[in-house]
């Protein structure tokens, strides 16, 4: 049953936009596909707008960084409320220069989750109305949820995990 | 920062003025830190710019750096007012990355601890629409039924507001005889008073007045800014993770999800006295069809074993200390999990590479995604009227900041 709704996803995906499909799995009982970064805002509106599909809720949106990748993976995850079907997205984006088009034009609830991704880990989207710091101070430098933000102070010296393999 | 932009616009002679109203950070009404610039026009707001972030705690770079059970407690933190909700959420997510079944008997011990949870943040925000409207006396009332329920929490684990409550794979001890005599006695009590706080409030005039009408959103609004929970069920979506995608054996019970019509504020504060009634009945079934069984899972490398073992018995102490030193390997892999939390579906999506610590763990926090449409549900309306909206949309500071 689960294999059938990414098989169906990736069937609408492919109408309109094959070659935009880089890879397609089943993560526990969740179909995630990832595609490339150009046109993904016109995925998601394909998604948004086809029959079959209507994926018109946005669940929630974050980055993730992969530091052996050198990428910033943005995850998208859509609901069909009226036929429970659920789709996650990602799309990968270079970490020097992490920029993707804004999906506010489609979900307004998607502001604010930009601007965390934002705040959280650099990643510029275009045309985003308001793309500012939200939970962060807006005078701070770095962006604190990628992997080279250490969480503890490194010059401490009164703590000793090496016994622990840590 | 905000403030100045909105505030250094120079006036033109002749131009319309503004005036502009600090709503926070620290304002008595607003139960919690929450900042809004509105912009005023006499006494209706013409636009509101908010600031949030003034409890934020960095949960997602924490949870980094901390074995699976150590985040329980940060789950706490986030809604307070329904702790055991978020607790039992994240232990299900674990045990979905793990690959754990869950005895029947812990379904629906968790089942009740959340339904209670669920009154008690439903509770708590009714309570506090009553405040807003003047009406003291209800909140008084209500929190003496929040009491019971945290002496409930207190027997099963010792813990009040932060419950920290079960473990992976299960409950710490299984509910005591004085835990069951404390639950039968919420059920006999909190009928009554909750019909009596009803009475005080869902046909009083004045009640009717402020909140028919007031902090309003449309359907497909709430669904553009990906409202979930209450809120959207009174914009008249019947959207319940419990039913939508049932987990911890929801599907056994017979209950009914409340929606209201308008998405005012007094749709919200209907839907959630209904909710209250609806979880009393699920609380209800739960104990007349509890099963037997044990209160936890047999997963001796993530259920830590009673302590009295942990010294007599080799292979107890030999897990203990995995489990404490977070030393248990577990699989690679990506999972989403969603429970219905008192505010809407609350999400942990949970990225695990094999290592002891999560290597990202991002929570979906249904007020931060609902709190962005605040402004647009109060331009137009009163002062009184916002802050109105936003205790009626239950915006808890600790969720919305995480």
């Amino acid at each position: 049953m689960e294999g059938t709704d990414l098989e169906k996803i990736v069937a609408v995906l492919k109408e309109k936009y094959e070659e935009e499909i880089l890879h397609t799995e089943m993560l526990y009982d969740f179909p995630t596909i990832s595609l490339k970064k150009d046109k993904i805002i016109g995925v998601i509106k394909h998604l948004h707008d086809h029959p079959d599909t209507k994926f018109q809720f946005l669940t929630t949106l974050c980055g993730i960084h992969y530091p052996e990748i050198n990428q910033i993976a943005i995850m998208y995850q859509l609901h069909n409320m009226v036929s429970n079907q659920r789709v996650r997205l990602k799309t990968y984006l270079p970490v020097d220069n992490p920029s993707v088009a804004t999906l506010t034009t489609v979900f307004a609830g998607a502001n604010w989750m930009e601007r965390e991704t934002y705040d959280f880990f650099g990643v510029i989207f275009e045309g985003h109305p308001n793309l500012k710091r939200i939970l962060n101070v807006d005078e701070m430098i770095m962006f604190p949820l990628r992997k080279e933000f250490p969480l503890e102070d490194q010059i401490r010296e009164d703590k000793n995990d090496s016994m622990f393999g840590r | 920062m905000d403030n100045q932009t909105l505030t250094d616009h120079i006036y033109q002679p002749g131009e319309k003025q503004y005036s502009y109203l600090n709503l926070g950070p620290t304002h008595p009404a607003t139960h919690g830190i929450f900042q809004n610039v509105l912009k005023m026009d006499g006494e209706i707001i013409v636009d509101a710019t908010s600031t949030i972030g003034y409890i934020h705690r960095a949960f997602e770079k924490l949870a980094e750096r901390r074995p699976f059970y150590q985040i329980t407690p940060i789950t706490d933190r986030m809604n307070y007012c329904s702790a055991p909700i978020n607790n039992i959420g994240w232990h299900m997510t674990v045990e979905k990355l793990l690959g754990i079944e869950v005895p029947k008997k812990v379904q629906y011990m968790r089942v009740i601890v959340m339904e209670l949870a669920r009154i008690t943040d439903h509770l708590i925000c009714n309570a506090v629409i009553g405040v807003d409207t003047g009406a003291l006396t209800g909140f008084v009332y209500m929190f003496q039924q929040r009491e019971l329920v945290y002496e409930i929490y207190e027997e099963l684990c010792g813990a009040r507001l932060t419950s920290n409550v079960g473990r992976i794979g299960g409950f710490e001890r299984d509910f005591t005889p004085k835990a069951w005599e404390k639950i039968h006695r919420f059920l006999k009590e909190f009928p009554v008073v909750l019909k009596e706080f009803e009475n005080l409030l869902s046909r009083n005039r004045i009640f009717m007045d402020r909140t028919i009408g007031t902090g309003s959103i449309t359907a497909e609004k709430a669904l553009n800014y990906s409202f979930t929970g209450p809120n959207l069920r009174a914009a008249g979506v019947d959207y319940d993770v419990r039913v939508a995608r049932p987990y911890s054996s929801y599907e056994d019970f017979d209950f009914a999800i409340p929606v209201g019509k308008n998405g005012d504020t007094y749709d919200r504060f209907m839907v959630r006295e209904e909710e209250m009634w609806q979880s009393m009945s699920i609380i209800k079934q739960a104990i007349e069809k509890m099963p037997e069984g044990p209160f936890h899972a047999k997963v001796p490398e993530f259920y830590l074993p009673p302590k009295e073992e942990v010294y007599n018995n080799m292979e107890a102490l030999i897990y203990h200390f995995k489990i404490v030193m977070g030393e248990t390997d577990v699989p690679k892999g990506e999972v989403y999990h969603c429970v219905e939390g008192g505010n809407g579906e609350l999400g942990f999506y949970l990225i695990s590479d094999g290592g002891r610590q999560p290597f990202r763990l991002h929570f979906r926090r249904p007020c931060f995604i609902y709190y962005q449409a605040f402004p647009e549900m109060v331009k137009g309306s009163m002062l009184s009227d916002a802050i109105l909206t936003m205790s009626s949309m239950n915006v808890i500071a600790g969720e919305l900041d995480a």
